[in-house]
């Protein structure tokens, strides 16, 4: 079986193997570096409606096993992989990434040139793609479908991916603090990183408002990951939180949320971040993380100085090293920051882990 | 933070030379950091004693110091050269060593000079291991992480490791502190073994202390590479898994990179521990690496040790993903951070980063048991590999079949075709970790066995065996196809399999398969190693083949010259040719090529991305190298290729090469052919008139008896095509000679020549243009003949030869050179005996003294060869002034330093493998002293190679026969030093009878005495003999171990205790130590010495 087939927008088309479930799929096509953490990343709700591309040549070796997901599902639209793994190989591992591919009704697809792929989408962007393992049309017709599929740009994605009903992630040990956890798309690690530290989490759904965020007398209010273009959420609920001074974090789609809110714009980036090994340096102390990255869109923001918003002065606090590209904003009374990158990593390096340190600190301040 | 300015001269220690456990990954390494150093402005100060290294090219250094190194002369040298800063992290185990050495003698401190790169303390914590298990501890309590060290005891007499014994129970390891390389390490099963092994470690470690500790045998086995500047960023440039689960030494595992079995909780808890552990040791201006083992079932981890420089890891993790650790380490010993110091191959992002890898890098490693007869080959935590050979690939199996046939070694590469054994036999031969085990396994899967069975035998992860049965089924679905068509092809040829193994199972030759594939337009594509997967575009060409979908060599207009490596270091085949390839890169590229490197060998410089123009990390076969040509040849001029300097590899495929129409430059294939086979270059003497030892040629006993019988006793008998030596031998009699060829018969011709005993052997380098002959050095062996030249002493200027006798050396290389048909580097041994200049052999490339001839007479002639190859002329050349302009090697002046090679021998590696010189290559590495006088520079050649001559003490002597009369005058000459001389009965007489005091001591064979008076080999072990004289008794041919000789040559390698087993030797060691005593020795720069020599 070698006629299954990846087909891009722009009519590039890479033939393989099936993968997973069969059948076919639409997404936008994105790649990701990290050469760990395969489960994580796909039960990432950040990745729903994309096909995610591993440029590691060899996915599923340690199979699946049932502490490493980041949600109840995978996300993923499709998955492209070069070389999965024919047998598993971990102690923790209780089935094989195939079965669960097919149990969760992903479609995916091995093909050899996932490098030349990777090298394609950062020629030329992102884009979409659709993923057939049985193909039963000519590749004209194929490239005409995918390029109805919608595209990632003016996606409004986050409440088809959070929860619907609130819930508790209760604080690990001393109940110290209690956070709203607004989900856009949260990573069951981030509650995790937040209950370690003492906090009882509510997490709410996307669509929550001021009124129902204050209604859990949170100590502070947080701001999830998640999937879709940033310019079509509403920030209303997080312009309010910010005019009552409740202490704010915010991760990757909450850092798009927090700048928009401090009247800042977005733009989509030409292929994005998705790995686990992008250098953000913090502006303030020089010194520099490796850090797990899943953004196709990123802040615009001045990278010389603070500047002017309706909450106050506020700055870049972290930057990325490789493209200049903002990864933090912070307000410099302090009570308000977020980062665009991932300090719960889950896949990713735990070099980022003490913001949650800090958002506890600044909570401790403001219950002072 | 920016470049320290307190700074501004930094001295810089190498490894020394070549040895088990410390190859020219410190070669580079080193020549890295003085790279760097010197970008900076800063001024550097280098310490090597090792000749063959690219660091010691004078143009690296302000002042390069070939000198030992040992506290005593690197002293020498900081009093000399007052740098402000010592960089000891680039150099190996013994750079660390000799740094600590100085700092606790005070030295470092009494000249201000700080140590830069890891502190002493930072040094301690990562050594020590009692230290380092507190580490661990505390890491692991800090920051609640799942870290914990082995349990172990540390032991500083037997009566502790006995003791310990109760707690820890066997199997259990031993590990000597403060040795590289694991010496000394060991399993012990029970009591015996325990005595034996701790006994030895308690020896070899410089602190007397060992560690025992619970078994983690078949364990899987990780490491990192870890790097961190002085604001306390930190990333891990590479984690490496080994194959070969815990118990064999990583240095003799295969290994992979990035680690394919971990999830990314393991794996970020191993990152979150390794971070810590190195900020707890405190190593805060560059890398280290840290070992760990996981328990499979459990998970359990354990961390196994760190090394707080720059290791053997380091160089592979560098060539793995791009990111070149030695000269980051360098910057940021002198103050910068990683991210100030911009990614060498994406030149727009910083260095602060972590590779990540969209292909597989398999490194494998080369042994050479076979030329240590008696030596265990079982694979231990004692590395026991010569060297190494990485490949890369964009899948494991296309990566690992790269890796084996890198290897460039028989029966190296899996196999479908020939005798299967058992399936029993073969996972009993499994269980047993040996030189080739994955063969073994992938010999036991054809035979039948399953996966299950496998991983009882050897414990090695079920990916990594589930990977063998796939090479199995591609193997099988390839015999069985009806027909090879190009998706059959791409399949086999996506999984690694070469152009070889594909005829051997569809039973058709090499060429077919060539023929066919590119008949089918079936070619490999050439990948970049980009650090970043394709993320960013790479600058930097560093490429390698794949069976994939795009090809990234870019176009251009320059002609290029493609250079061809050496491929894994072997004993015969080491840095020396790597030196050579990288000048030929250098200087074609300054004079205006486009450089092109081919080799598999991660240790080395010329696999720097920044050497050549372009690298392409791949196998030396036909194949590999043909796909290169023809990729380089698509995308712009080739002007050549040269063979003729990575030694016997790239050579043996001239003919082929010239065959399938690439251009070969310098000497021709024809030209090779001469010099090569014995009956083309015996007309070659012939026709110049120059005598050559009576010889001939068989491939049977029969026939090798009749030659030998006309050629008369004793004879040299050596295959023919060989390199090093291998399997050479000096025969005295028929009996031996018919033994000999009974285990040649059926293989190449054997050559035999007639053996002349009591001759000089003489080497020669020397450069013809087609006109004119340079000779480049003329070097005498300080060992009669007899001798592999690679193990032999020998001295340059030749110093018992006259004008006249070099004038007849001259002219008889011209002769050859002439009649072969050299373009570029010629190299010639010869024998004077009496009074006749006899030739050898000739080989028509670069040899292994090349760079010993370049350092000792200030002439780069690599760099002259490449360009005479090429086309230049020596009369250029030397209008250019690369040569000098009149004179050569020849005529060096009267007053001309002496530099002396020393051969460096691995036998504390082999325990049981006679110590006695032969013809035999069985060196790894050399080094050089060089001083005005012979003496001096003897002595700094031993103490470079072995440990200082003694100046005193008893010198026990016991020569064969022949030697007793030659010896007369050394011995006496050591008594007069005030030596106490010890003897064995007959050489005692002897001495006494020429007025030598000589005190009698029994043979081994004699037995203790009955009033208890010890034996020769008891006084070595009890510590009480400081110098051996020991000749070997009978022919080399019948030694056999049970002799005298050779226990107590074992002694002393036990007790490192200095044993000279040539008369030739002794005298020099005698003139050497004469000049010791006599005098201050002083160190002088290569810098100096070009300076007195060229005025």
């Amino acid at each position: 079986m070698t006629n299954a087939v990846l087909v891009l927008e722009d009519g590039r088309v890479f033939h393989g193997t099936p993968y997973g479930a069969e059948g076919e799929t639409f997404g936008e096509m994105v790649f990701n570096t990290g050469m760990t953490g395969y489960q994580e990343t796909l039960t990432d709700p950040s990745y729903h409606r994309q096909i995610v591309a591993m440029t590691a040549p060899h996915i599923g070796n340690t199979g699946v096993n049932d502490e490493d997901p980041e949600s109840g599902r995978v996300w993923v639209a499709g998955y492209v992989v070069r070389e999965p793994s024919r047998v598993v190989s971990n102690w923790r591992a209780n089935r094989s990434l195939d079965d669960y591919l097919k149990e969760q009704g992903v479609v995916g697809i091995a093909i050899p040139g996932t490098r030349a792929l990777t090298r394609h989408l950062r020629e030329r962007g992102a884009m979409r793609a659709g993923i057939f393992t049985a193909p039963a049309a000519p590749v004209a017709e194929l490239v005409e479908r995918v390029r109805q599929a919608p595209g990632m740009a003016g996606a409004d994605l986050a409440a088809e991916v959070a929860t619907a009903e609130p819930y508790v992630v209760p604080a690990i040990g001393d109940r110290r603090y209690t956070v709203a956890a607004v989900d856009l798309g949260i990573k069951g690690m981030t509650p995790h990183r937040m209950a370690e530290r003492g906090c009882e989490v509510h997490v709410l759904p996307a669509t929550a408002t001021f009124e129902q965020i204050m209604a859990v007398r949170p100590d502070g209010v947080f701001f999830s990951n998640g999937p879709g273009d940033p310019a079509t959420a509403d920030v209303s609920a997080l312009r309010a939180v910010l005019a009552a001074r409740v202490p704010f974090f915010g991760i990757c789609f909450g850092n798009q949320l927090f700048g928009r809110a401090l009247g800042l714009s977005t733009y989509k980036l030409r292929y994005g971040h998705r790995g686990v090994n992008q250098p953000v340096q913090d502006v303030r102390t020089g010194k520099v993380e490796i850090s797990a990255h899943n953004h196709g869109f990123a802040v615009e923001a001045p990278l010389d100085g603070p500047f002017d918003t309706p909450f106050g002065q506020a700055e870049v606090s972290h930057v990325n090293l490789n493209d200049r590209c903002v990864e933090g904003l912070r307000l410099l009374d302090g009570r308000a920051f977020s980062v665009q990158y991932h300090p719960e990593a889950a896949a990713g390096p735990h070099d980022a882990a003490y913001l949650f340190d800090e958002f506890c600190e600044v909570m401790t301040r403001a219950q002072a | 933070m920016p470049k320290r300015e307190d700074i501004r001269s930094v001295l810089v220690i190498g490894s020394g030379p070549i040895v088990i456990g410390q190859a020219c990954e410190f070669d580079y390494s080193g020549t890295q950091a003085c790279r760097v150093l010197r970008d900076e402005g800063f001024r550097v100060i280098l310490v090597n004693s090792n000749p063959a290294t690219i660091m010691t090219d004078p143009e690296f250094a302000d002042a390069t110091y070939v000198e030992p190194i040992t506290p005593e002369f690197v002293e020498k040298i900081i009093a000399k050269e007052r740098p402000d800063a010592l960089l000891p992290t680039l150099g190996g185990q013994t750079a660390l060593n000799t740094a600590v050495a100085l700092h606790e003698a005070g030295v470092l401190e009494a000249y201000d000079v700080e140590l830069i790169g890891a502190d002493f303390d930072a040094i301690q914590a990562g050594e020590n291991r009692e230290l380092f298990k507190g580490i661990v501890a505390k890491v692991a309590r800090d920051h609640g992480l799942n870290a914990e060290s082995a349990r172990s005891v540390v032991c500083h007499t037997m009566d502790d490791c006995l003791a310990a014994v109760g707690e820890l129970g066997y199997p259990l390891v031993v590990r000597p502190s403060f040795t590289m390389g694991g010496v000394g390490s060991g399993f012990a099963y029970d009591e015996s073994d325990l005595r034996r092994i701790a006994g030895a470690g308690l020896d070899a470690s410089p602190t007397t202390e060992v560690l025992l500790e619970e078994s983690i045998l078949g364990w899987k086995e990780y490491e990192l590479e870890v790097m961190r500047d002085r604001r306390d960023n930190v990333v891990i440039v590479c984690s490496i898994e080994n194959i070969d689960p815990m118990g064999v030494h990583t240095g003799d595992s295969v290994t992979v990179a990035p680690a394919l079995t971990l999830t990314d909780r393991e794996y970020q808890n191993m990152r979150d521990v390794a971070i810590a552990v190195i900020r707890e040791v405190g190593v805060d201006t560059g890398g280290c690496n840290i070992q760990f083992a996981v328990e499979p079932r459990t998970g359990r981890m354990i961390v196994i040790e760190m090394n707080p420089r720059v290791s053997r890891s380091s160089a592979l993790a560098s060539k793995a993903t791009g990111f070149p650790i030695a000269k980051i380490a360098a910057k940021l010993a002198i103050g910068y951070t990683l991210d100030e110091i911009p990614n060498d191959i994406t030149r727009e992002t910083p260095a602060s980063f972590e590779p990540t890898l969209d292909y597989i890098v398999v490194k494998v490693p080369r042994f050479a048991f076979e030329k240590f007869k008696g030596a265990d080959p079982t694979l231990t935590t004692h590395m026991k590999s010569v060297g190494e050979a990485m490949a890369i690939g964009r899948s494991f199996a296309e990566a690992l079949q790269k890796a084996l046939r890198s290897l460039e070694k028989k029966g190296s590469s899996f196999t479908w075709a020939g005798e299967l054994a058992g399936k029993a036999e073969l996972l009993a031969a499994c269980r047993t970790p040996h030189d080739g085990r994955l063969v073994t396994m992938q010999q036991a899967i054809r035979a039948g066995a399953t996966a299950e069975e496998l991983y009882e035998a050897t414990s090695v992860d079920p990916w990594f065996l589930d990977q063998l049965f796939l090479l199995q089924e591609e193997a099988q679905a390839l015999a069985d196809a009806p027909e090879l068509t190009v998706e059959v092809l791409r399949r086999v040829k996506g999984h690694g399999f070469s152009d070889v193994q594909i005829g051997e199972i569809r039973g058709i030759d090499e060429a077919r398969v060539r023929d066919l594939r590119h008949a089918l337009g079936l070619r490999p594509v050439y990948n970049t190693v980009d650090t970043c997967a394709a993320e960013f575009a790479a600058k930097t060409p560093y490429l390698y083949s794949a069976y994939d979908e795009e090809s990234e060599v870019p176009y251009g207009t320059r002609r290029k010259v493609i250079i061809l490596g050496s491929g894994p270091n072997r004993i015969g085949q080491g840095i020396e040719f790597d030196y050579a390839c990288v000048h030929a890169s250098f200087e074609l590229s300054r004079a205006g090529y486009e450089t092109v490197m081919v080799n598999c060998n991660p240790e080395t410089v010329s696999t720097d991305y920044d050497t050549s123009d372009r690298l392409y990390f791949e196998p030396l076969t036909l194949e590999d190298v043909l796909e290169v040509v023809h990729a380089e040849q698509e995308t712009g001029p080739v002007a050549g290729v040269i063979v003729q300097l990575g030694g016997q590899t790239p050579l043996g495929l001239a003919q082929a090469l010239k065959d399938a129409g690439v251009p070969v430059v310098g000497t021709s294939p024809e030209s090779i052919h001469l010099a090569e086979e014995r009956g083309a270059f015996g007309q070659v003497l012939a026709e110049a008139g120059l005598p050559a030892p009576k010889h001939g040629t068989a491939t049977t006993v029969a026939e090798a008896l009749a030659v030998a019988e006309d050629v008369g006793y004793p004879v040299l008998v050596r295959p023919s095509y060989v390199l090093g030596g291998a399997g050479m031998a000096i025969v005295y009699d028929e009996e031996t000679l018919t033994t000999y060829m009974a285990a040649e018969e059926g293989g190449h011709p054997v050559l035999i020549d007639k053996f002349l005993d009591e001759a000089v052997e003489i080497d020669v380098d020397a450069l013809y243009d087609g006109t004119e002959l340079y000779l480049g050095g003329v070097m005498e062996h300080i060992e009669e003949a007899g001798i592999h030249s690679g193990d032999s002493a020998c001295t340059l200027p030749p110093i018992t030869l006259g004008s006249l006798d070099i004038k007849r050396i001259r002219a008889a290389t011209e002769a050859i050179a002439d009649g072969v048909g050299v373009r570029g580097l010629l190299n010639v041994q010869y024998a004077m005996s009496a009074g006749v200049l006899y030739v050898l052999e000739a080989n028509p490339r670069a040899s292994r003294t090349v760079p010993f001839v370049s350092k000792a007479t200030a002439v780069p002639l690599a760099k002259a060869a490449a360009r005479v190859m090429l086309g230049a002329s020596l009369a250029e050349l030397r209008a250019e002034g690369m040569l000098p302009a009149t004179g050569d090697g020849g005529t060096l002046p009267m007053e001309a330093s002496i530099a002396v090679k020393e051969a460096v021998l691995p036998f504390n590696r082999f325990r049981g493998v006679d110590i006695v010189l032969g013809p035999e290559m069985r060196s790894t590495g050399e080094v050089m002293g060089i001083d005005e006088s012979f003496g001096i520079a003897f002595a700094k050649s031993q103490a470079a190679a072995y440990g200082e001559l003694p100046t005193k003490g008893r010198a026990f002597v016991s020569v064969a026969n022949r030697d007793k009369r030659a010896m007369i005058f050394p011995v006496k000459a050591l008594a007069d030093l005030g030596f106490e001389i010890l003897a064995t009965e007959g050489t005692a007489e002897v001495l006494r009878r020429n007025g030598v005091r000589a005190k009698i001591v029994r043979k081994q064979s004699e037995g203790t005495g009955p009033g208890g008076e010890p034996t020769s080999v008891q006084c070595i072990l009890n510590g009480e003999i400081d110098l051996i004289v020991n000749t070997p008794f009978g022919s080399p041919g019948q030694s056999g171990p049970r002799l005298d000789g050779y226990d107590i040559r074992t002694a002393a390698v036990l007790r490192g205790i200095p044993c000279i087993t040539t008369v030739a030797g002794l005298a020099a060691a005698a003139a050497g130590i004469q000049a010791i005593v006599r005098g201050d020795v002083g160190v002088r720069s290569l810098q100096e010495h070009a300076q007195a020599l060229r005025g």
